[in-house]
C-alpha cells in the first residue's frame, strides 16, 4: 500500500511538469493552431543548460534564470525564423516544420552539450518526506510548487493584462481580434515564448529527478501533446489533468512493471485519447476557459 | 457606374466632405472565385452611406475587403488620404477604420468590459476611460450587464456590444455589416435609432442592411449592389423608389 503511495505521490509530483508543458502545447494550439511538436525541446534545453551552468559552478538560481533566458529566446527565435515566414503555409505543413525545428534543435543540443547526460542536485537537501508511510524526494515538492506557481502567474497574465486578454481573443476569434487592432503574429510570438518559459521551468525542476541529455525532447514532447489532447487541446485545465495522468501512468508502469516500459504505457495512453476522441484533436475550441 | 454615382451626389445631400473613403476598381473574392469584379465607392466625412442588395450579391466581401480581412486581387483602396490596398487589418484598425462584422463576432467567452477593453486595443490605455463613458451613454444596457460573459447576452444586446466595441477604437469610418440581422424587432429599432444617433454626432458610417427601412432610416444615400457590382447609386430618396432596389429585396416593401 505505501508503495502504490509512494508511486502515486511520485507520479503526481512529475506529472506537474508534463501539465505545466502540455500548457504551453495547448496554448500555442489554441492561440495560433498549430501544434508545436518541438514544445519538448524547450525541456531539454531548459534542462541541459540548467545543469551545464551549475555543473560550471554557477548558484542555481543564477543557472535557472539564465536557462529560462536561453530557452525563451529559443521559442522567440522558432517562432520568428521558422512558424512567421511560413506563416500562410496550411496547419499540416507547419506541424511538419516544428517536427523538423525539433530535429535541428536536438542537432543544435548535440554539438553544444555534448550526448551525455548531464546533472544537477536537489534544490534542497535533506531526507524523502515521509506521507502516510510513503517516502517522498523533496525535489518532487519543488516540481508540484514551480508549477503551481507558473500557473497562478500565467492565469493572472491572461485575465489581468491586456497583452493576456488580447490573448484569449486571439484564441476566441483571430479575425474578430485583427479587427481590434491585435496582430496574430505579435500573439504567435508571445505564445511561442511563453510556452518556452513553461518548458525550461519544466526542465529545470526535473534535472535533479530525470538527468537530461540531448535526446529527451522528442519522448518529452509527446508526453506533453498527450497531456494537451487529454484536455482537448482547448482547455488549460485539462491540460494539468492530462499532465497528472501521464505522470501516474509513467510512475506505475516504472513501479510495478518496468521502466523500460513507462514510454511505451504513455503513448499507448495517446494513441487511446486519440482513438476515443479524435475531435479533440482536430478542432480549435471556439472559447478559451481560464 | 461611378459617373453616376458622382453626378448623384450633390442632390443626394453626399456633401463635400473631405474624402474619408475611396475605394476604386476593387476587385476581390475567396480563392479562385471572384465575388467583386469593380467597385467603385466613396465615403466623405460626416456621411453615412448604406450599402444594399440581394443575398450574394458581395456586400459582405466589399466589407471585408475595405477592412482588410480579405486581400484586394486588383483596384485601390484609400483611407484617410492613404493608400491602405495592401495593410494588414490590424493595421487599417489602428488607422481608425473599424468593423462591426457580420453576425457580430463577440468575443464570448469574455465580459462585456473586456469586450470594450479590446476595442481600444489600438489606443492609448488613457482614453479607455472616456470611451466607456461615451459607449455606455449610448448603451445603458451595456453598463449594466459590463460584468457579465458577452457570449451569454440576447441577439440584440451582443449586436450594442459589437457597435460600442468598434466605437472603442474611435474610428475615423464605422463600416457596420447588417446589424439587424437575427434581431427581435425591439432590439432592430435599438440598434437603429442608436445609428441614428451615431450619424447625428457626424459619425462616418458605411452600412451594409438586408432591412431596407433600417438603411433607408439611417443613411442619406447609398450603392445598391448585384452580383459584385455597383448597379447604381443615389439618395435614399432615389433608391427609394428604384424598381431594381425593390426587386433586390425579392418583393419586400421597401416603406
Ligand atoms: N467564404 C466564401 N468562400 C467562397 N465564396 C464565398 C464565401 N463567402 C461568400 N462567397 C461568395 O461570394 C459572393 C458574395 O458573397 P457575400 O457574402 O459577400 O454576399 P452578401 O451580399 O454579403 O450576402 P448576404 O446578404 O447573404 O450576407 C457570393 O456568391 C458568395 O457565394
Ligand atoms: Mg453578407
Amino acid at each position: 500500500m505505501s508503495e502504490f503511495l509512494t508511486f502515486t505521490l511520485t507520479g503526481l509530483g512529475t506529472g506537474t511538469t508534463y501539465a505545466l508543458v502540455g500548457l504551453g502545447v495547448a496554448m500555442v494550439f489554441q492561440v495560433t493552431g498549430v501544434i508545436n511538436f518541438a514544445q519538448g525541446d524547450f525541456v531539454m534545453i531548459g534542462g541541459l543548460s540548467f545543469a551545464s551552468f551549475a555543473e560550471a559552478g554557477l548558484p542555481e538560481p543564477v543557472a535557472a534564470l539564465l536557462a529560462l533566458l536561453i530557452t525563451t529566446v529559443v521559442g522567440a527565435l522558432l517562432n520568428l525564423l521558422v512558424i512567421r515566414p511560413a506563416r500562410r503555409a496550411n496547419r499540416e505543413r507547419l506541424v511538419i516544420l516544428t517536427i523538423g525545428a525539433s530535429i535541428t534543435l536536438e542537432g543544435v543540443a548535440l554539438l553544444v552539450f555534448g550526448a551525455d547526460s548531464h546533472f544537477a542536485s536537489a534544490f534542497t537537501g535533506g531526507d524523502p518526506i515521509s506521507i502516510g508511510g510513503a517516502r517522498l524526494p523533496r525535489q518532487y515538492l519543488w516540481c508540484a510548487l514551480a508549477t503551481v506557481v507558473a500557473v497562478v502567474l500565467m492565469w493572472l497574465f491572461l485575465t489581468r493584462t491586456r497583452p493576456g486578454t488580447a490573448m484569449r481573443a486571439t484564441a476566441m476569434d483571430t479575425d474578430a481580434a485583427r479587427l481590434m487592432g491585435i496582430s496574430p503574429a505579435r500573439m504567435s510570438l508571445l505564445a511561442f515564448t511563453l510556452a518556452a518559459a513553461l518548458g525550461a521551468i519544466g526542465g529545470i525542476v526535473l534535472t535533479p529527478l530525470q538527468p537530461p541529455d540531448a535526446s529527451v525532447g522528442i519522448p518529452f514532447g509527446l508526453k506533453a501533446f498527450t497531456a494537451a489532447v487529454i484536455g482537448g487541446l482547448s482547455s488549460p485545465v485539462g491540460a494539468v489533468f492530462g499532465g497528472l495522468l501521464v505522470g501516474l501512468v509513467e510512475a506505475y508502469a516504472t513501479g510495478y512493471i518496468s521502466s523500460d516500459y513507462k514510454n511505451t504505457l504513455t503513448f499507448g495512453l495517446l494513441l487511446l485519447v486519440l482513438l476515443i476522441r479524435p475531435t479533440g484533436l482536430l478542432h480549435r475550441a471556439s472559447v478559451v476557459r481560464v | 457606374m461611378s459617373e453616376q454615382a458622382a453626378e448623384e451626389k450633390t442632390p443626394s445631400g453626399a456633401g463635400d466632405g473631405e474624402l474619408v473613403l475611396s475605394v476604386t476598381e476593387l476587385v476581390a473574392g475567396y480563392d479562385r472565385i471572384e465575388a467583386l469584379h469593380g467597385i467603385d465607392i466613396e465615403v466623405r466625412a460626416g456621411e453615412a452611406v448604406t450599402l444594399i442588395g440581394a443575398n450574394g450579391a458581395g456586400k459582405t466581401t466589399l466589407l471585408g475587403t475595405i477592412a482588410g480581412l480579405l486581400k484586394a486581387w486588383r483596384g485601390r483602396i484609400q483611407f484617410a488620404g492613404e493608400d491602405v490596398t495592401r495593410w494588414s487589418a490590424e493595421r487599417r484598425t489602428r488607422a481608425g477604420l473599424a468593423l462591426v462584422p457580420e453576425g457580430r463576432r463577440v468575443f464570448a467567452g469574455l465580459t462585456v468590459e473586456e469586450n470594450l477593453h479590446l476595442g481600444a486595443y489600438s489606443r492609448a490605455r488613457s482614453s479607455t476611460a472616456e470611451g466607456l463613458a461615451t459607449v455606455y451613454e449610448l448603451f445603458p444596457k451595456l453598463k449594466d450587464r459590463r460584468r457579465q460573459p458577452a457570449g451569454t447576452m440576447s441577439g440584440g444586446e451582443q449586436q450594442m456590444l459589437a457597435i460600442g466595441r468598434a466605437l472603442m477604437s474611435r474610428p475615423k469610418l464605422l463600416l457596420l455589416d447588417e446589424p439587424s440581422l437575427g434581431l427581435a424587432p425591439l432590439a432592430v429599432r435599438e440598434v437603429a435609432d442608436a445609428l441614428v444617433e451615431l450619424a447625428g454626432r457626424d459619425t462616418t458610417l458605411a452600412l451594409v442592411e438586408q432591412n431596407a427601412q433600417v438603411a433607408f432610416h439611417v443613411a442619406q444615400r447609398g450603392y445598391l449592389l448585384d452580383r459584385g457590382r455597383v448597379v447604381t447609386a443615389g439618395s435614399v430618396d432615389e433608391l427609394r423608389d428604384d424598381p431594381r432596389v425593390h426587386q433586390a429585396y425579392l418583393g419586400q416593401p421597401a416603406q
